[in-house]
């Protein structure tokens, strides 16, 4: 059994007279989802292996808003926005590292106009930047070298931000066999969640979008996809099932791919 | 000097036809709303030059990229021609430019080049279109007057740069002869090969000479007409379009200013309800979008980048961005004309929404940009299907169920599923 390490909750270090450098913004789907809470552990580890005081907003977290806003629903986006915002505010949250690039998106972009402004950053982004620093070092015999590993590129963290080289710099690491999608970087095709879709059935065609992009990782003959993204983690274990390929393609957050060549 | 009146004439008549319609354009374009994308001149200016100018996202697909590269250079450089025809057409000289001795061969034999070119890629584009029938070009969105428009504009450029091709030959073939008025002047790489089909009668040859004259540029006149009433258009909106383009991150949405008033007088009851009523929540009609919307839907060229990337499109659904842009352009189109006859747009019991887009096609998007992402003319789709949603989701609460569950679920527990916000951190224990 692991050790189960405390993670604080910014309230708690504030009892302390304690503040964190950085707040971990979890998102729904990492709070929630139990395969996408299993990347919010990783992330976790990852953070408290490299020592940085971070800490959670825990249930005084709400949604971003992301998929009221995509579906239409500015009220209830600008709703949970100025929510948020008050308590990040009252905290007086200067840097946050979100899980999910649609939560990155919304507080990077869509907060400032609303009078939310933060440092904001991926996960993938953090820890790249803990590799460039010599914090986080993988295995010499970690256990996805060697592997054939591919990369599929969230939306709203490549073509909506344009973050393309964090992820993939984090599997050059690896000296795994990289290979990449014939749709990658800002040719990506969408897993088929985005604009709150995730949260509805498809319109009627000749096939769902996530079984389109399965075909892409199966052409590429990886045996891992790399997702960074908790809503592209369902869909694309959604669309391995649908082609039965759970034997042969593994999707990893590239948080666990970090954790377990660190051996963290 | 019959001629030179006549050329007078129809110059003049073609600049004001195209004036009065290009004018109409600008009109509709302003109906739309206002947004601010006058600022940072210099970045704008960057970008006009390498996505307008540079062709920078075309060579996202290398093959149409050259060919296109050839028709757009070659149309931008033979133009300068355009520049002699007119001089010679209102002052009755003959390749009047042709003082600039050595340079002036070199203009000519450049044109003639480009000509080919253009002329060589004009018939691969249309056998990519009506031979192989390339998917991206032959969708339903396509069918009927689309589909002529596109193959107008191509035959249209071959037999103008087949009347300039024939039109050097003549003159070539003139010089060589020794014809009076047609002195030596230019240098002929490629309507050289064509001299040998021409007759050998000098009044045959002026004839051909003439007729070819007067048909390039009588139809580059009229092709200049054609521009307003079709997807050509881009060759001038292009510019501006990318000069004015979203600079922002794509992932960025704008927020709705008059729900942040609201929203905000909800949250602090101690602030004043906003004042003034806002007309409307999100887009049903072209009225409801900015005007860059409308100048977007104008210079879509429907080349269907965005409709090949599109995720939705891909696996079947109803869903084609370049429709959304091809309907938006009918329908202030429409408008437009309906404004021309009533002096003020009367209701015609017609809307973007439901009668040019259906709510199968606002629903089918996952805003993943690629649309926005492939558009060689920055084009944003994306922001007219959202503010289709915000409609249909604001102004009548009609959305696929499970989206009204998300938002119900989104407001009472902070999160899209069914969980409350008190187990948000269970994870923790687990």
């Amino acid at each position: 059994m692991e050790n189960r390490i405390h993670i604080p909750t910014v309230a708690e270090l504030l009892a302390q007279g304690e503040a964190p450098d950085l707040l971990f913004w979890v998102g729904c789907a990492g709070s929630f989802d139990e395969r996408a809470q299993r990347i919010t552990r990783d992330i976790c580890k990852i953070l408290q292996h490299v020592g940085i005081k971070f800490a959670i907003l825990g249930t005084e977290e709400s949604c971003t808003g992301d998929p009221a806003k995509r579906a239409g629903n500015e009220f209830v986006f600008q709703m949970q926005a100025m929510m948020n915002i008050q308590v990040l505010d009252g905290y007086e949250i200067k840097k946050i590292v979100t899980a999910c690039p649609h939560c990155f998106n919304t507080i990077k972009n869509e907060y400032p106009a609303l009078g939310g402004h933060y440092e904001v950053i991926h996960h993938t982004q953090l820890i790249q930047s803990l590799i460039d620093e010599g914090k986080l070092k993988p295995n010499d015999s970690n256990e996805f070298k060697g592997k054939r590993i591919t990369y599929h590129d969230p939306c709203y963290l490549g073509r909506a931000n344009e973050v393309y080289e964090a992820p993939r710099k984090v599997l050059e690491t690896l000296d795994a066999d990289l290979v990449e999608l014939k749709r990658c970087r800002n040719n990506g095709l969408c897993c088929g969640a985005g604009g709150a879709q995730m949260f509805k059935e498809p319109e009627p065609g000749k096939k769902d979008i996530n079984v389109e992009r399965v075909e892409d990782v199966i052409e590429s003959k990886a045996n891992i996809v790399a997702a960074a993204c908790p809503f592209c983690m369902t869909m694309l274990r959604d669309g391995v099932k649908v082609k039965e390929k759970e034997q042969e393609i593994q999707v990893l957050d590239i948080a666990e791919i970090t954790v377990r060549a660190n051996r963290l | 000097m019959i001629s030179q009146l006549l050329f007078a004439i129809v110059f003049i008549a073609a600049v004001l036809f195209f004036y009065k319609n290009a004018s109409k354009i600008y009109r509709n374009i302003r109906l739309g709303k206002s947004v601010n994308r006058f600022d940072n001149p210099s970045e704008r200016l960057k970008t006009m030059l390498h996505v307008a100018l540079g062709q920078k996202k075309m060579f996202k697909r290398p093959i149409p990229a050259i060919l296109h590269l050839f028709v757009y250079v070659g149309f931008c450089i033979i133009n300068i021609e355009m520049l002699e025809i007119l001089i010679d057409g209102l002052v009755g000289t003959h390749r009047v430019l042709s003082f600039l001795g050595g340079f002036y061969d070199f203009l000519i034999a450049s044109f003639e080049v480009l000509a080919f070119t253009v002329f060589v890629s004009c018939v691969v584009f249309l056998i990519r279109r009506n031979v192989l029938k390339l998917k991206r070009l032959n969708q339903p969105e396509l069918n009927n007057w689309p589909k002529s428009d596109a193959n107008y504009i191509l035959i249209t450029e071959i037999l103008l740069m087949t009347a300039f091709l024939l039109m050097n030959a003549a003159d070539y073939k003139l010089q060589q002869l020794g014809t009076d008025h047609y002195s030596t002047a230019g240098s002929f790489p490629i309507s050289q090969y064509i001299v040998g089909i021409l007759p050998e009668t000098v009044s045959s040859l002026v004839f051909i000479e003439r007729f070819a004259w007067w048909f390039h540029i009588i139809g580059v006149m009229a092709f200049l007409n054609y521009l307003p009433i079709s997807k050509h258009l881009h060759i001038i909106l292009a510019f501006p379009n990318t000069y004015f383009s979203n600079l922002e991150p794509k992932g960025k949405f704008n927020n709705m200013e008059s729900v942040t008033a609201e929203v905000k007088a909800m949250l602090d009851p101690s602030l004043p309800p906003p004042s003034g009523e806002v007309s409307r929540f999100g887009v049903k009609d072209v009225h409801d979008l900015t005007w860059k919307n409308l100048l977007d839907a104008y210079t879509c060229t429907e080349c269907g980048r965005c409709t090949a990337s599109c995720p939705a499109n891909i696996t079947g659904k109803l869903l084609s961005p370049r429709k959304i842009m091809m309907d938006t352009r009918d329908r202030i189109e429409e408008v437009g004309k309906n404004i021309d006859k009533n002096k003020s747009f009367v209701d015609d019991g017609k809307s973007l929404l439901d009668s040019y887009i259906s709510r199968e096609e606002i629903w089918a998007c996952t805003s993943c940009n690629a649309c926005v992402e492939q558009c060689p003319v920055n084009i944003n789709p994306l922001e007219i299907i959202m503010g289709l949603r915000q409609y249909a989701i604001m102004e009548e609460s009609q959305a696929p169920s499970s989206i009204n569950n998300m938002l119900g679920n989104l407001e009472n527990n902070g999160a899209p599923w069914k969980y409350a916000q008190a187990d948000r951190a269970n994870w923790v224990q687990n």
